[in-house]
């Protein structure tokens, strides 16, 4: 049987960093006695950090990001285009999205996408806020920057499927989707056949 | 243990931080889990797509271990199903359905139809009636099958035209007519000796398609999903409005 070499407070520091994204029991292990080393400098500030984040963050009840005010920081800007949406299945989108600086609008987080096998439908997923979004006019395209995959393009489907109604209610908007085919860096003989075959049918004129 | 099959991919769930728990419909070993390691990376994103189809290896130590996957893309349908809201629903519709079969119970007539199905998705026409043909399979499959062979009532074997919502047998238009009310229609593209023949599919109408969809809906609901306390799948309301749109769109 291991022998404990720390106090019950260390073992649970070890035990709560190890459930983090990328950290197993090891790498937990050598985080925490990093902080520990670093106690004053990083343990404590991190901490404060910590404190913060579990007072202030909450999701914005406009688009469904997280942020530290309420409407988050992308809602409140005044200087982006608002008549353009861009539907993102998580957060983790959104924040790659604004990474890359490619669109200057304003966003919607599903919170997911449909998935049978995960028992989850519509009603899990906050498509009718964004529907309602839609009904209260100034909106004059939806992007559906949705991931390219089986589940994620069913979602954009259904979510086609709704804004369609409000075409007949009298609210013109124009649904796009991003576009599927060879990623910068891609090697086209390590591609797969459908994509492939998706890139050459969605070529350009160059 | 090890053993290879031809296989459909079925659906996958994360299983840590690398790893995938993936669901294949294989030929002759039924519909069967396995780890696929690393299956989260990019590099096994495409291939891992619902409706694909893959050489499967599977490997445990024993039999009743989940075992792990060695898959080989042997061909990417998904990406083309993308682009049709049909597409999409129907193969995930046909996941759904497979997913009521134990698991590890063979059943290679499902797998090739299945598979001859995901090749047509792009045909909406024909794609419904495939797939109404595929619920009647899997009712079958599961001991609920419907006869619609004969009139139940008369023994005629022309001019059927109702299904009984309790026995799931046939019966005349004639004779089913004073209960009409209570009988579910069954639809034209599937009486006949003519109707087995793969030659006259793909013509039905979208009131028969329909017609065909509460049909089976009506004997899944009946036998499988109330008694299991499921829920109809999502993506099935979602193909039919999508036929319905797409066909009555094709008529106008």
């Amino acid at each position: 049987m291991a022998r404990h070499v720390a106090g019950a407070e260390i073992e649970r520091l070890i035990q709560l960093l190890g459930k983090l994204p990328g950290l197993g029991p090891r790498s937990a292990r050598r985080a925490a006695l990093h902080l520990i080393k670093k106690k004053e400098s990083l343990l404590a500030p991190l901490t404060a950090a910590f404190r913060a984040a579990l007072d202030t963050v909450g999701v914005c009840s406009i688009c469904g990001n997280v942020d530290t005010v309420e409407p988050c920081t992308v809602c409140r800007d005044a200087t982006r285009d608002g008549s353009v949406l861009v539907v993102v299945e998580d957060v983790s989108d959104l924040w790659a999205l604004e990474r890359a600086g490619a669109i200057d609008a304003r966003y919607h987080v599903l919170g997911g996408v449909l998935s049978p096998l995960d028992g989850v439908g519509p009603g899990d997923l906050a498509i009718a806020t964004l529907v309602e979004r839609c009904r209260q006019g100034g909106i004059r395209e939806v992007v559906l920057a949705v991931n390219a995959t089986v589940e994620g393009q069913t979602t954009a489907h259904y979510v086609t499927d709704q804004l369609a109604q409000l075409a007949e209610e009298g609210h013109a908007i124009t649904v796009t989707r991003l576009a599927h085919g060879v990623p910068v860096g891609g090697e086209l003989d390590y591609l797969d056949d459908g994509t492939l075959a998706q890139a050459m049918r969605a070529r350009t004129k160059f | 243990m090890e053993w290879i099959d031809t296989a459909l991919v079925l659906g996958s769930r994360r299983l840590g931080e690398a790893d995938a728990l993936v669901e294949l419909m294989t030929r002759d070993h039924g519909r069967h889990l396995g780890v696929v390691k690393g299956g989260r990376s990019k590099r096994w994103a495409a291939a891992l797509q619902i409706g694909n189809r893959v050489r499967a290896v599977w490997r445990a130590r024993l039999d009743e271990h989940v075992g792990t996957w060695t898959v080989e893309p042997l061909d990417g349908r998904a990406a083309e199903l993308m682009a049709s809201a049909v597409a999409l629903n129907g193969v995930q519709t046909l996941a759904a359905h497979l997913r009521l079969l134990p698991e590890r119970d063979p059943h290679p007539e499902l797998f090739e139809a299945m598979a001859a199905i995901v090749d047509h998705l792009g045909e909406p026409r024909l794609a419904g009636e495939l797939i109404v043909r595929f619920e009647l399979a899997v009712i079958e499959a599961l001991g609920f099958g419907l006869d619609l062979s004969a009139c139940a009532l008369t023994g005629a074997t022309e001019d059927l035209a109702w299904v009984s919502p309790k026995s799931g047998r046939a019966a005349t238009r004639a004779a089913g007519a004073p209960h009409a009310a209570r009988l579910l229609a069954l639809p034209a593209f599937l009486v006949g000796a003519a109707s087995g023949e793969p030659a006259n599919w793909g013509r039905a109408g979208i009131d028969d398609l329909l017609a065909g969809f509460r049909l089976t809906g009506h004997f899944l609901a009946r036998h499988v999903w109330e008694p299991r306390g499921l829920n109809p799948p999502t993506t099935r309301e979602g193909l039919v409005s999508a036929l319905t749109r797409g066909l009555v769109n094709d008529a106008g």
